[in-house]
């Protein structure tokens, strides 16, 4: 039996980007807010302390920031006649823990997503025809646009102190910028990185193909930055233990770097880590959420009773919450019926590796963010008449760090040990590199989130269940824009290069990218959505469920910016409307 | 050499609540970590790494740990490159590895039923690493005495190789034990142990970082990231510091 606790003003659920935004907007507002985090307070100084923080084994083999799959897993199948099985070890994906989230451990690539982004269907229908629109795609419109989320993008990239190139400043193309973004309103807050050799050996080859190269927007900073709330960052040291890593010097923009020094301080907020949300609370008529109950470290249960609910983990926690609370209708693919854990989608990762015989690009140096990329053949950047598919992907060079353990690339057919395996290792580490491309995900019927009828997590809830396999769409997607990296390795002069667009079916176990979004989705239509373009659920006015999971789709772009700017939305939304006039700010 | 402590061990309770103190009190029991008013830092607080001390085995039995050295020196051979994986303390690594939160896989989900799974479900083996060297080093050691007559650690190298790739290859079948799975942890966790920090017990003298140019747990290359193409040439430093710092004075 749950032990109740006084109430609160608003319960927020997870301390990574979006539940420590909103939070730090509410408690601005005056409103008493507790926050609920399943893992631990993470602290820079002690958790990623400098002396130790430069650890492959510990942080990249063994995950340590990594949310313990013994605590909360999934299960996964390619489709419904499969039987889903739990993803043992975290594999394609690497959820978080602890205050920061998957925001401590991230690469720190911040793209906003392009203004046609957020009415797809309706833009691809309006520029191709409905007819040229694939079967199997279930795109749909995001109910918002650019001119309400620029705001929110801009917000989120002052508070990180993001670095980059602006390459459209209110309407006006800006040398040296990405040409296809959408209409910046202020410069980025603080300058380019420099750039490692690869990145620019990149540049210069993609410059002379008629490409317009801009450097990666990137959440490491460039140089010292303090942000609106006061907190100050430290610059980049390029020192490659970045992604999977937490950062000792405080330059990688997390909650912990930029919003929870200042958050903690104020005394109407409260922070209870190591304890995991069972359940949301709603009250007898099923449309009003009356708090949460959660269990904590020594396996007693509490009830916070709340006037406000704020879902914001990551996507699998956020659509696991709302299907273990009954909050909307179970999303079924037989049917098509049901909106909780519908649309979920992925990213389509693609790379090609260049090998060279006379260059050296001292691949330890660098960070998750640092690069340059273009954007020629992402999203509908580029005609898709007669292709057959649509979407497109971010195309960069972005070295990360090149730890032994794991990145040891050798050409295809190199033995895995003995002596010819440790001397093509030992030929190739210093001289080769990679050009990525991280590309859309688009949803169909088929790909979906569920609840396992097997398997349980240490409480006996049942783990989330992923079903999804690539779409025919994103595989043609990925053959033609990895063949068109393949053009631009060409031009670079590489001994050997080996293209790798994605092929056949998803594969849980080697990493690919933890962009999964989805389930949970916000639009126009409360049947085949979950929450208006407020982040509100459209059952339940005083719950709001906010993070990727909203995305009804995923472009080829990385998600933390625009997950980062919905949070920003969803505060601007209770503290200037819900507050004034409590109840569904759309109407249904 | 930095000392072990189990993980968790150093993590506080902060009760700067006093309405939530007096809750515990009345209550009784444990409750989440609450922070309020300011951040849970105490200077000099931090999680170190797990480590273990050298000079003995934690989990392998001397005739494991034979045969362990015996695979690591041909998976990772002595050549003008560098010493043998056995030197490089390939063998000793794996062991502390075992002997610690990696061997039960206490991070990972092992709840059953186990079934085996298509090839995108991943491994869904229900034995630990401690399991799959126990058992699997067993099953070798069997097979060896069927075929050979002899431990696979009395064997020579070429003989070993020869074994070592067939199993590889699933062509090597051993009794009882799926020697893929004893193959793959093995190989995995010699590469985890020739290019890990040497504080982990491997790599011994930082040769395989010295081997690749990789300068190990540096954490500031803003001097270099712009000289291009450049062979930087920089003396590899590990977590524990780089041998000649220990000097008398």
């Amino acid at each position: 039996m749950a032990t109740k606790l006084p109430r609160k003003d608003v319960v927020v659920i997870g301390l990574g980007w979006a539940g420590s935004i909103i939070a730090n907007e509410l408690t601005d507002e005056g409103l008493d807010v507790v926050a609920i985090e399943r893992g631990p307070w993470r602290d820079t100084a002690r958790d990623f302390n400098i002396a130790t923080a430069a650890d492959e084994l510990r942080y990249n083999q063994r995950q340590e920031l990594m949310v313990r799959p013994a605590q909360s897993a999934i299960t996964t199948r390619n489709n419904a006649s499969q039987t889903a099985l739990p993803m043992r070890n975290w594999g394609s994906f690497h959820p978080g823990n602890g205050t920061g989230g998957a925001g401590n451990h991230w690469a720190g690539i911040t793209f906003r997503f392009g203004p046609d982004d957020f009415r797809l269907k309706s833009y691809l229908t309006e520029k191709y025809g409905a007819a040229a629109m694939p079967e199997e795609l279930t795109l749909q419109d995001w109910g918002t646009d650019w001119a309400e989320m620029e705001p929110y993008y801009a917000s989120f990239d002052r508070l990180a102190g993001i670095s980059g190139k602006a390459g459209n400043l209110n309407g006006v193309l800006q040398e040296g910028g990405n040409p296809f973004e959408g209409p910046r309103s202020e410069e980025y807050p603080t300058k380019p990185m420099k750039q490692p050799y690869g990145p620019t050996l990149f540049a210069e080859a993609a410059r002379k193909l008629g490409y317009k190269p801009f450097p990666v927007p990137s959440a490491l900073l460039s140089e010292a930055y303090t942000n609106p709330l006061g907190v100050t960052m430290g610059p980049c040291t390029f020192c490659g233990f970045c992604t999977n890593y937490g950062c000792a010097n405080y330059s990688k923009a997390s909650a912990i770097t930029t919003v929870l020094p200042a958050l903690v301080r104020k005394s109407n907020f409260t922070a209870v880590t190591n304890s995991e949300v069972l359940r949301v609370t709603l009250d007898r008529s099923g449309t009003r959420a009356t708090g949460v109950v959660y269990v904590d470290s020594s396996g007693q249960e509490w009830e916070q009773p709340a006037d406000l609910v704020v879902v914001s983990a990551f996507t699998f926690e956020n659509v696991r919450l709302m299907l273990l609370s009954g909050v909307g209708k179970p999303y079924d693919p037989v049917s098509n019926t049901g909106t909780t854990g519908r649309n979920y989608c992925y990213q389509t990762a693609n790379g090609v590796q260049l090998f060279f015989d006379d260059k050296n690009f001292n691949s330890f140096i660098g960070g998750g963010a640092v690069g340059m990329g273009i954007d020629e053949f992402n999203n509908d950047n580029f005609d898709h008449s007669g292709l057959g598919f649509f979407g497109g992907g971010s195309i960069r060079v972005t070295p990360i760090g090149a730890a032994p353990i794991a990145s040891r690339p050798t050409p295809p057919g190199t033995p895995r040990w003995g002596s010819k395996w440790k001397s093509e290792t030992q030929k190739a580490y210093l001289s080769t590199m990679s050009i990525g491309c991280e590309a859309s995900s688009y949803a169909t019927r088929g790909n979906y989130l569920s609840l396992d009828p097997t398997y349980t997590d240490r409480l006996g809830r049942p783990l989330l269940r992923v079903t999804f396999d690539f779409l025919e769409n994103d595989l043609k997607m990925a053959q033609f824009c990895t063949s068109k990296v393949g053009e631009i390795a060409r031009a670079m002069g590489p001994r050997q290069i080996v293209e790798r667009p994605m092929k056949g079916h998803w594969n849980s176990a080697p990493y690919q990218s933890s962009h999964v979004v989805g389930g949970f989705v916000m639009g126009t239509d409360p049947t085949t959505s979950s929450v208006n373009k407020y982040l509100q659920t459209w059952d339940v006015p005083n719950l709001f469920v906010v993070g990727a999971s909203a995305f009804p789709q995923n472009p080829g772009y990385n998600p933390t910016g625009t997950a980062a700017a919905l949070a920003f939305k969803a505060a601007d939304a209770i503290r200037n409307l819900y507050l004034k006039a409590p109840g569904a700010l759309v109407p249904a | 050499m930095l000392t072990s402590s189990p993980p968790g061990v150093s993590r506080r309770r902060f009760l700067t609540s006093t309405a939530m103190a007096a809750l515990l009190a009345a209550s009784g029991k444990a409750f989440g970590d609450v922070i309020r008013g300011t951040q849970p830092f105490s200077p000099f607080d931090y999680a170190p790494p797990e480590t273990l001390p050298g000079g003995r085995w934690y989990f392998f039995t001397p005739d494991e740990a034979r045969t362990v050295e015996a695979m690591v020196e041909r998976l990772i051979p002595a050549d003008d490159l560098s010493m043998s994986g056995k030197d490089a303390g390939c063998a000793e690594f794996i062991d502390r590895q075992l002997a610690g939160s990696y061997g039960s896989y206490e991070r990972l989900y092992m709840q059953g039923p186990f079934q085996k799974g298509t090839p995108e479900q991943g491994d869904q083996s229900e034995f630990v690493p401690r399991d799959r060297y126990r058992r699997g080093l067993a099953a070798l050691d069997a097979w060896c005495h069927a075929s050979h007559s002899k431990a696979f650690a009395e064997l020579p190298g070429e003989t070993r190789d020869e074994i070592l790739a067939g199993i590889e290859a699933g062509k090597i079948e051993l009794p009882g034990f799926d020697g893929k799975l004893l193959f793959e942890i093995v190989l995995g966790n010699t590469m985890e142990g020739f290019f890990a920090d040497p504080i982990y017990g491997g790599n011994k003298d930082m040769v395989s970082w010295k081997m690749l140019g990789f300068p190990g747990a540096r954490y500031d290359y803003r001097d270099y990231v712009e000289r291009h193409n450049e062979k930087l040439d920089l003396p590899p430093l590990s977590i524990a510091g780089r041998p000649e710092w220990k000097t008398k004075g």
